[in-house]
């Protein structure tokens, strides 16, 4: 009965295995303090037990250094692990930096995935092993949440703004997806699976597919549809900052204050331009929010970052305009 | 114990000092009104517990096919929402608290006794909300109200349920506010702080939170049907809003709100377990502070609530570190109760049964608590059943239980009266097991990673599932138990003496039941709390 009853999920990420140790210790640690306390809970029952009817309890001073012995020892056990797991937590919502980039979109009640290659999924997605990848997710209604119990990896997703996270699976298989923040009636079937391949079949079955655009493509052909061109471009700076080699730098806003010019930033700049704007601009970019998908706006914005990553390739020539923060008057 | 026969011409207590409904629904006695309470809350725990069964029949099979989605999704916000607001945050100083505080402290009754009434009929009139909007279909949005979801999304009766939730926080507040004056001002001759007993300490940083706590749910549940009624942009990102901050707003009050509920509980098993080991708490003084310090703490850990909804690693830090430190006091309480045994003089009466089995819960339900609190843990286990599994050992492992041991330990008080020990032992054995089946297989759950609020799961859940929803038979049946003898005992049980237990407290120093006004000559307080010693010698002497 208990064979297909597996009490324990499968490992199939990199992350997997430092969680299970992290919480396997911990399990050990409690369940040595909970039958410590209930093996002296049962002795003293039983061994104090009254024997009289007018028999009292031996009243006794309470010793300030017990008082303190086990105040101490739970906060020190408790302060290690707390360590640990915030060690675990940082590792797990850093991605390495060759983690390559995957987009999400979430809505009642699926998930949309778009692979760089610019391939499409719905509720299911396909991964190589060991490769580090990076979900960069979004809401278009309520709050979702993106769990793989297999990977042990979750993030919420949110309308609004970008939240992300990152795995890299070790192991060939096909793993739950579940939406594990409450999101409406069928919140319980807003899962699906995520497939891991070997590379080789990853990119067997990436060609043996309709891959459409990829994601930059995509992205650089709405920059000239929704005309984001007109002003932002590549040799002036005069109406609007040029956008390569933007990505990752600081610029300074009109009241002083930086920013860093990361995934939330820009799509807050495509909704509501003037929200943050940049020090020397006037407000004439108009608002494309209700005009522009959530997925449209992941696409300009990978085709932003690909700026950044190779200014020469997409917009021709223009070696010195990479330079970070290259506002036009400093002053 | 045996002047049963004795007692020709009948002595008046509040009990029948009048009969008629009008005496009821008037009164301004703390222990009538206590009553009202006990009724009230009862009710609704009836219904909650109802709706649970209906939601672990459902999860017996992995299909969702007993019913609808939208219904299942409708049933689980009803249980959370009664259990929680209606049950929960008051069972405990609503009844044990407003009938044993004035008596604990030699007072003739609470501070307010008008305010006290008005507290039943404000609890009445949310709770009266909370039923209109279960009639007009109910809410589905989980008794967490997560926006934008409950703002925008939801079509159901969500405004009527938080409003509901919001005048029950009154009631709350009220009575949080009439337990800190009365404590403060009200205390026999004598009655030092540090005599005080610990059920009133432990009432003393629940009102605390009541007070302080409570108006910020209210603010949250007000912006939520402001947003849904005028589209105001507070937490719809598409209005302009933060859906995050209704989080923080919600957590700020709800993560204290579980100290409501299991800090009075600790209280009651420190008066269980002193009196059915004749003995004064080991350490009494630190078990008094942790319960200020479970109240302070408490109010600084919201944010292990949003580990994994976008809050910077930085706040996740600090909410960890946080959490992990409002573990220690409650690893002190544990320890002192567990010290207090050692040479005591141990009695196996009903109550201690529940005072026994509130600590392998309470650490159960604690230790689990500090793993979630753990970052690298929670976020894997968050959202799934591994955190249900895990309150439900909290409110219901630890909070029920020290409510029914309470309640157990002063029936006789409140009634006069005794129940079949015989079968209120039966029941506190089948809770212990029920409850323990019930939720240990849903830790496993959680750690495999099923999801909490589905309706339907993978096939791979399903035996544990089966085996939770096994579980929760036995624990309803013993739920009934009480239901049914308790009341019986109401007409048939044995009168019990003034202090069946020989206990230690001002309580136990008046007749059972009470006179009105609690105490023939005003109680003056010359000894230690659960001093035995002295109380020995009084009955000797």
């Amino acid at each position: 009965m208990w064979k297909n009853v597996p009490l324990f999920p499968e490992q199939a990420s990199t992350l997997a295995s430092e969680v299970d140790a992290l919480y396997l210790t911990f399990l050990g640690i409690s369940i040595f303090f909970g039958l410590l306390v209930a093996g002296l809970v049962i002795f003293f029952a039983i061994r104090y037990r009254r024997r009289a009817e007018d028999e009292i309890g031996r009243p006794e001073k309470a010793g300030i250094w017990l008082e303190i012995t086990w105040s101490v020892i739970p906060l020190a056990i408790l302060l290690g692990m707390f360590a640990w797991g915030a060690k675990v937590y940082i590792g797990a919502f850093r991605p390495p930096s060759d983690a390559v980039e995957y987009f999400v979109t979430a809505k009642q009640w699926m998930w949309k995935f778009q692979h760089p290659q610019g391939n499409r999924e719905i509720n299911e997605l396909h991964v190589p092993v060991g490769q580090a990848i990076r979900l960069t997710m979004t809401s278009e209604d309520v709050i979702h949440s993106f769990f793989v119990p297999a990977f042990r990896v979750k993030a919420d997703v949110l309308p609004g703004r970008y939240t992300t996270l990152w795995f890299e699976a070790t192991k060939i298989g096909t793993y739950h997806l579940f939406c594990a923040e409450y999101c409406g009636v069928e919140h319980s079937k807003m899962g699906g699976s995520i497939t891991v391949m070997e590379p080789a079949d990853y990119e067997m079955w990436l060609a043996g597919r309709d891959t459409g655009p990829s994601v930059v493509a995509s992205g650089q052909k709405l920059f000239r549809v929704k005309a984001c061109s007109t002003c932002h471009r590549p040799d002036s700076a005069t109406l609007a900052p040029i956008l390569h080699g933007l990505f990752g730098e600081e610029v300074e806003l009109e009241d002083g204050s930086t920013q860093i010019v990361d995934e939330n930033y820009l799509r807050e700049s495509i909704m509501n331009p003037i929200a943050k704007l940049v020090r020397g601009y006037k407000p004439l970019m108009p608002t494309y929010q209700g005009q522009i998908t959530e997925e449209e706006v992941l696409q300009l914005i990978g085709y932003i970052k690909s700026l950044a990553s190779d200014a020469t390739e997409n917009q021709g020539p223009e070696s010195d305009s990479s330079s970070p923060a290259s506002t036009p008057d400093e002053g | 114990m045996s002047d049963t026969v004795t007692t020709p011409p009948r002595r008046k207590h509040y009990l029948n000092v009048d009969y008629g409904i009008k005496s009821w629904l008037l009164t301004q006695d703390h222990k009538r009104i206590a009553i009202l309470y006990l009724i009230s809350i009862t009710f609704f725990f009836i219904i909650g517990g109802v709706m649970a069964a209906l939601i672990r029949v459902e999860l017996a099979t992995p299909l969702g096919d007993l019913v609808e989605a939208d219904t299942y999704n409708r049933l689980f916000t009803a249980h959370g929402v009664l259990m929680v607001f209606l049950f929960l945050i008051p069972s405990i100083p609503a009844v044990l608290g407003n009938f044993l505080i004035p008596l604990m402290i030699g007072a003739k009754d609470l501070a307010f006794p008008k305010l006290n009434l008005g507290s039943w009929y404000v609890y009445n009139l949310g709770a009266l909300l909370m039923v209109a909007a279960l009639l007009r279909g109910g809410t589905d949005t989980g008794w967490t109200f997560y926006t934008p979801y409950s703002s925008t999304f939801a079509d159901s009766e969500v405004i009527l349920t938080a409003l509901g939730a919001f005048v029950v926080g009154f009631s709350s507040i009220m009575t949080g506010l009439n337990f800190i004056v009365t404590i403060h001002r009200m205390r026999a001759p004598g009655l030092t702080w540090f005599r005080l007993p610990l059920f009133v300490w432990a009432h003393y940083g629940t009102s605390l939170i009541q007070v302080l706590g409570t108006p910020v749910v209210a603010i949250a549940i007000l912006l939520v049907a402001a947003e849904r009624l005028l589209h105001i942009g507070i937490f719809d990102p598409a209005l302009g809003g933060d859906p995050v901050l209704f989080q923080h707003l919600f957590w700020f009050y709800s993560h204290p709100a579980v100290y409501i509920m299991i800090l009075p509980s600790m209280g009651v098993i420190s008066e269980l377990i002193a009196a059915f080991s004749r003995k004064r708490i080991f350490g009494y003084k630190f078990v008094a502070f942790s319960s200020l310090a479970i109240a302070v703490l408490g109010f600084l850990v919201w944010g292990h609530h949003l580990f994994v909804s976008s809050q910077s690693i930085y706040a996740g830090l600090i909410f960890s570190v946080l959490s992990m430190l409002v573990a220690v006091p409650s690893a002190v309480k544990v320890f002192n109760w567990t010290a207090t045994l050692y040479q005591g003089s141990i009695s196996w009466q009903t109550p201690m049964i529940y005072a026994l089995g509130f600590i392998g819960l309470f650490v159960i339900g604690g230790l689990t608590g500090t793993m979630l609190a753990t970052l690298g843990i929670d976020m894997h286990v968050h959202d799934t059943y591994f955190v249900v599994a895990h309150f439900h050992y909290i409110m219901v492992g630890g909070a029920i239980m020290g409510y029914l041991g309470g309640l157990h330990f002063w029936w006789p008080k409140i009634t006069g009266r005794m129940y079949s020990v015989f079968w209120s032992k039966i029941a506190a054995g089948l809770i212990f097991v029920g409850f323990n089946l019930t939720f240990f297989p849903q830790f496993l759950l959680g750690y495999m990673g099923m999801p909490r609020r589905y309706h339907a799961y993978p096939e791979e859940f399903q035996i544990l599932n089966v085996l939770s929803s096994a579980g929760a038979t036995i624990l309803g049946l013993g739920y009934l138990l009480p239901l049914i003898y308790l009341f019986w005992s109401m007409r048939y049980g044995e009168r019990a003496g003034d202090n069946p237990w020989g206990a230690y407290g001002l309580e136990w120093e008046t007749s059972s039941p009470p006179p009105t006004l609690n105490f023939d000559e005003p109680p003056v307080v010359t000894t230690e709390a659960y001093d035995y010693l002295s109380l020995r010698e009084k009955k000797l002497a």
